[in-house]
């Protein structure tokens, strides 16, 4: 006991990173991920067009590859290359990557709402951005919550990748001390973190699923 | 094919629309309909499954494009069709402004789910209009009062049954003041003992003389409320008449055929 609170000095300075990639990544990524929905449901086509093959090439590559790629490939692109310190890499690749799951959760939030909705806001008078911000998108929220808990529970375990860029997140602490004490107590306590966050997550979106309850479809 | 429209219009028309046309890939859904409109008339449209009556009346506040026609709402064109046959509505924000004038329900009531019924009447009023809502929430209350759901001010949709629902969304419709109310079979997803309340709401509307065009398989309303009745089969307005005279002495065969299958 006396060696778990021994090494929980460390782990929790671990955590902090995981939670500071979490909430950055959550709060950048969220707004993204809508943004880039409306313009992949608006008929656009070319635009539209675009955000497909966005989200076509975040999806259909490895998280690790693309934090690898802006850390240590991008300042060597011509005209866009910036050499970026490891946290903002970190972060550009997490809010790219999570933006495009979370423009295809909305996606499919939108495109289940009803013809009809749009049919009655459009004869009562309503723009086509009053329809989706006053009628669509809050029908949508309702819709999408489930899914969004499933992202954001595997993003906080998605944070252990940035270790590659050997930032000191709550895994990477966890193995430096297994490593130092020959000893997997900080795996056991590493996964309790993990247990304790994805719970809190679970509440927190149990209670706005039952607070969206209050009506039916 | 004699004009047989001109006779329902002694007065200003309120709507106008000549020769509409409209047709959903390979088939032509509408071969050239028109109809005009005086205040305070209440047109039942009626006819078989699949004639095209949804889609004329979804076609008259732009829910369908039109291929090809006239029309004109108290005066202002709202769409019309050059030489060369192409159809052209008037810019955006006047569409907007002309289809405001005609109010809308639906037969699936499509109210908005996220809302209780007081906040879906006022939700239009209040954004479109931009109305403050101290103003807009007496009125509502009225309205509601009128279909007799000020009880069910602050329920869900959902908890509501459909004819329930059907006058909630008459309500909202109402609460936008437009001047005509276009009704596409208000009572055709309701049970058959809820017609009738969703019926008296409408006749009272007309009594008030508002102007209505209904499409609907209620035989009923079309001879006691209506002032006038369409019959449309395939694509075309076959007769459209007084009330009376359409039920007492239909003049087309198919619409005999029709009437007396319904009645």
């Amino acid at each position: 006991m006396n060696y778990v609170i021994e090494i929980l000095g460390p782990l929790l300075e671990g955590t902090a990173v995981t939670l500071q990639v979490f909430l950055i990544t959550l709060v950048l990524a969220v707004p993204l991920g809508l943004g880039l929905a409306l313009i992949r449901v608006s008929p656009f086509r070319i635009a539209s067009g675009i955000v497909s093959g966005y989200i076509w090439l975040m999806r259909g590559t490895p998280l690790m590859l693309q934090m690898l790629f802006i850390y240590f490939a991008l300042p060597f692109v011509p005209v866009i290359g910036v050499r970026l310190p490891d946290f903002p890499a970190a972060i550009v690749a997490f809010v790219l990557n999570y933006a495009a799951y979370f423009a295809e959760i909305f996606r499919s939030g939108i495109q289940s709402v009803g013809k009809g909705q749009y049919e009655a806001s459009r004869v009562l008078g309503l723009s086509y951005g009053q329809t989706m911000r006053r009628i669509i998108l809050p029908q949508v929220v309702k819709r999408i919550l489930p899914p969004m808990s499933n992202e954001t529970i595997t993003l906080i375990k998605d944070t252990s990748l940035i270790y590659v860029l050997a930032m000191n997140d709550l895994l990477r602490a966890a193995r430096g001390i297994v490593q130092r004490d020959f000893t997997t107590m900080p795996f056991v306590v590493a996964g309790a973190f993990y247990l304790i966050m994805t719970l809190v997550l679970t509440w927190g979106f149990l209670y706005l699923e039952k607070r969206y309850a209050v009506y039916d479809e | 094919m004699p004009s047989m429209t001109s006779d329902l219009a002694s007065h200003p028309s309120m709507l106008e629309a000549r020769d509409l046309r409209k047709h959903f890939g390979g088939v032509e859904v509408l071969k050239g309909v028109s109809l005009e409109i005086a205040r305070g008339d209440v047109v039942a449209v009626i006819g078989p499954s699949g004639s095209g009556k949804s889609t004329f009346l979804r076609c008259l506040n732009h829910l369908e494009t039109l291929d090809a026609g006239h029309l004109v709402v108290e005066g202002e064109t709202l769409a019309s069709t050059d030489a060369a046959g192409i159809c052209r509505y008037v810019p955006e924000p006047d569409l907007r402004r002309i289809c405001r004038k005609m109010g809308m329900v639906f037969q699936q009531f499509n109210l908005f789910p996220h809302l209780t019924v007081l906040q879906n009447i006022i939700e239009a009023p209040i954004t479109v209009k931009g109305l403050a809502r101290d103003a807009v929430i007496p009125r509502a209350e009225e309205l509601l009062r009128k279909v007799g759901l000020l009880d069910k001010r602050d329920s869900y949709p959902s908890r509501l049954s459909g004819g329930q629902k059907q006058r909630v969304a008459i309500a909202r419709a109402l609460a936008m003041e437009p001047d005509i109310m276009l009704f596409d079979e208000p009572t055709s997803a309701l049970d058959p003992e809820l017609t009738g309340e969703v019926l008296r709401s409408m006749r009272q509307l007309a009594e008030e003389h508002m102007t209505m065009l209904v499409v609907t398989h209620e035989m009923n309303f079309a001879r006691d409320v209506s002032t006038h009745v369409v019959f449309m089969d395939q694509g075309q307005i076959l007769e459209a008449r007084p009330a009376a005279e359409m039920f007492a002495n239909p003049s087309h065969p198919r619409t005999r055929s029709f009437l007396e299958h319904m009645l």
